[in-house]
């Protein structure tokens, strides 16, 4: 059975720049519902910026964004906040709310969605910090966590209405090897136990490709390759080949778009 | 705990502000409660009232007794007409006193004098003041003054 | 020159963009639908930052400010044998003008400015992005609350102001220079009128805290999410907020008690 039969997002045709410089040029990517669908590429290429047009925090200049069959860009600003209820966003920087404790952070997605009674809400925020262990820092702020820790209590907030559909942005930078096993632990099980659907950005190719059931390369404002992991592998083309080994040199620009070093260089001041 | 000092100090935060806009009203401008409800009005017509103003004061030997409503013309005898509201306690003018305009301190600002007279009946509310004695103005002083030194 | 005129063109569509997105904020903040229920403890929390912790620099100010109208007044009319008056000098001048006035000017700089720094630094670390993404609104998760504190706020702040400057030029006047106390009172009870003076005074104050907080909320929401950024945010919002006051006060004045 293919899992493309059932798809949770599909965009289509999306053009987005910033300024004059062209983000996203006709890209199409289609997410399978109930799978971890991985989005890789180079720094710089628009992967946050991709999850926050799915969020409908920036609006492109054409094409469609359709989640669950609504086009996004076109919704009313009351219909977006209803949408985005039922998704999580892990954010790359965590942002954490700073006048909130960790337990009133994983708390105030459940206090403004639901009316839960008070200690139903506990014992679910216990819950989500202690899958990812960080249930004995409850009492902290947000300012005295760590880089690594922080993420975690914005993983564990950004899963605490068990949303359908969450989204993480580098879920695994920053975290020893202990974490970042625990983390694609608890990301496989969320998938596999409650079928949420998952879309990942992620450097780490090893650990996303070991839990991605199917990787979109991105790169240059549009998709480059595709495929299972296991196909990815075979790819012949040596951009892919480049990016999944990780090599400086090739056909992936590693750096950003400029004119020739060496004039530069030349040109003085 | 920490909520708890927080809506603590707002409640008394906004109870401060309600009593600063109570002591406004009551110690700074003097609001009365019961302003007019126990004040009957009369009326007196002036030849000239110089600078006297709305809510002038209005005295019996120097104590305030009222305060003035309005200042007004009346067309047919084309003299100025002020209304006053009397305090409801001052009932023993007769209706015979007279009223004047008079001026505190030399450049002061200026208010009604009531001189009682002895008539066994009282003003009441609608009245009006037959007898008064228009304001001095200054400069008709000084230029009767000087007039009066040229023809000597 | 050619330059220079679409320097001026490009300054003047940006101010103007600032101005259309300052009143996109209003009509957000005001339309919003109320809900009082999740709007309440947020405000509590807001009143208390905007208004219990300016009420230090409210008190202190306004005691001095009377004490120093107490003392100039007292100067200046002993020369006309009019000392009496100082009361309702004191009383006239602070709660016509300079309660709302220099309340709203402390206000700009204690609560304005705090109020543009915590927005924009929420801008910057996404926390308003991961606010929108939870699927609740800023607007009115924290933009509605500041704005109606800092609303309620002001003419509190400035009552308070007005009382305590009075208070101290009674301090002055009365027990230091010796005024008899009973015509500092009477002077001042009987030219001071309360819708005139004592409500237009408040009225000005309500003013005054509508457009600071609204400035503030804005330069806040709308400023470049960095550090320089901030910095330039939190000095406009004080500059601006000045400026519209005192602009703001004469047009209100002139309105009030002038006869223009
Ligand atoms: N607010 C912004 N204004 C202008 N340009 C921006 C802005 N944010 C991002 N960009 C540009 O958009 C491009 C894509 O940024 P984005 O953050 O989506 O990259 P990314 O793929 O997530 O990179 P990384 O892997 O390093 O997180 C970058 O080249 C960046 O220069
Ligand atoms: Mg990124």
């Amino acid at each position: 059975m293919d899992m493309f039969d059932d798809i949770i997002i599909n965009i289509r045709k999306l053009n987005f720049s910033r300024g004059d410089r062209a983000i996203f040029r006709g890209l199409d990517i289609r997410i399978p519902r109930g799978k971890v669908t991985a989005i890789m590429g180079p720094s710089g290429t628009g992967k946050t910026t991709l999850l926050k047009l799915i969020g409908g925090q920036l609006l492109p200049d054409s094409g469609r964004i359709e989640l669950d069959g609504a086009n996004i860009p076109t919704l009313s600003r009351r219909d977006l906040f209803e949408v985005r209820a039922r998704l999580g966003m892990l954010f790359q920087s965590g942002a954490l709310f700073t006048d909130m404790s960790v337990f009133e952070n994983v708390a105030f997605p459940l206090r403004v969605h639901t009316d839960l009674p008070e200690d139903m809400i506990r014992d679910i925020v216990l819950m989500k910090l202690q899958a990812v262990g960080l249930r004995g820092a409850r009492e902290l702020m947000p300012s005295e966590l760590s880089g690594g820790m922080a993420r975690r209590v914005a993983l564990a907030r950004a899963i605490a209405l068990d949303p359908h559909l969450v989204m993480y942005d580098e879920p695994f930078t920053g975290q020893d090897p202990i974490a970042m096993g625990v983390l694609v632990n608890l990301i496989r099980r969320l998938n596999q136990a409650l079928g949420h659907t998952s879309i990942i950005v992620s450097h780490d190719i090893k650990e996303t490709l070991g839990i991605a059931d199917y990787v979109y390369l991105v790169s240059d404002g549009s998709v480059i390759a595709h495929g299972t992991p296991k196909e990815l592998a075979q790819v012949e083309s040596e951009q892919v080949r480049q990016f999944m080994q990780g090599l400086p040199d090739g056909p992936v620009p590693f750096h950003y778009p400029a004119g020739e070093y060496r004039a530069e260089l030349m040109k003085g001041v | 705990m920490r909520t708890r000092v927080m809506e603590i100090s707002v409640g008394a935060f906004m109870l401060a502000g309600i009593l600063a806009l109570i002591l406004l009203a009551l110690n700074v401008s003097g609001l009365t409660v019961s302003d007019s409800s126990g004040s009957y009005r009369v009326t007196a017509r002036f030849e000239n009232i110089g600078g006297l103003a709305p809510r002038a004061k209005v005295t019996l030997s120097g104590v305030q007794i009222g305060q003035v409503r309005s200042i007004g013309i009346d067309e047919r005898m084309l003299m100025a007409v002020v209304e006053m509201d009397i305090n409801g306690s001052a009932d023993y003018l007769s209706s015979d006193s007279s009223a004047q305009i008079l001026t505190a301190g030399l450049l002061g600002e200026q208010y009604i004098g009531i001189i009682p007279g002895a008539d066994d009946e009282m003003l009441k509310d609608g009245d009006a003041i037959e007898n008064t004695q228009s304001a001095l103005v200054l400069e008709n002083l000084v230029s009767k003054f000087l007039f009066n030194k040229v023809t000597e | 020159m050619l330059d220079q005129i679409q320097a001026l063109g490009r300054y003047g569509l940006t101010r103007l963009g600032a101005v259309g997105r300052s009143g996109m904020l209003l009509a957000h903040v005001l339309v919003a639908r109320p809900q009082p229920l999740k709007m309440f403890p947020l405000l509590l929390k807001q009143i208390y930052f905007v208004g219990v912790l300016s009420l230090v620099i409210i008190l202190v100010s306004g005691m001095f400010i009377g004490m120093v109208l107490g003392l100039q007044g007292y100067t200046i009319l002993v020369d006309y044998g009019s000392e009496q008056a100082v009361g309702q000098m004191v009383a006239l001048s602070l709660v016509r003008e300079l309660a709302p006035v220099v309340a709203a000017l402390l206000f700009a700089g204690r609560a304005g400015s705090a109020l543009t720094a915590e927005i924009g630094l929420m801008k910057a670390t996404e926390q308003l992005s991961s606010l929108e993404m939870i699927g609740v609104d800023p607007y009115r998760q924290i933009i509605a609350p500041r704005f109606w504190a800092g609303f309620i706020c002001m003419p509190i702040l400035s009552a308070i102001f007005a009382i305590v400057g009075v208070w101290g030029g009674a301090l002055v006047s009365v027990d230091w220079l010796g005024i008899y106390e009973g015509s500092f009172w009477a002077n001042m009870q009987h030219s001071v009128d309360f819708y005139e003076d004592i409500l237009n005074g408040l009225i000005k104050a309500v003013a005054f805290g509508f457009v600071v907080t609204w400035i503030a909320v804005f330069q806040g929401y709308d400023c470049v999410p960095t550090s320089e950024g901030i910095s330039q945010a939190t000095t406009r919002t004080v500059v601006y907020a000045s400026l519209w006051v005192l602009g703001l006060d004469f047009i209100l004045t002139a309105l009030m008690f002038g006869d223009l």
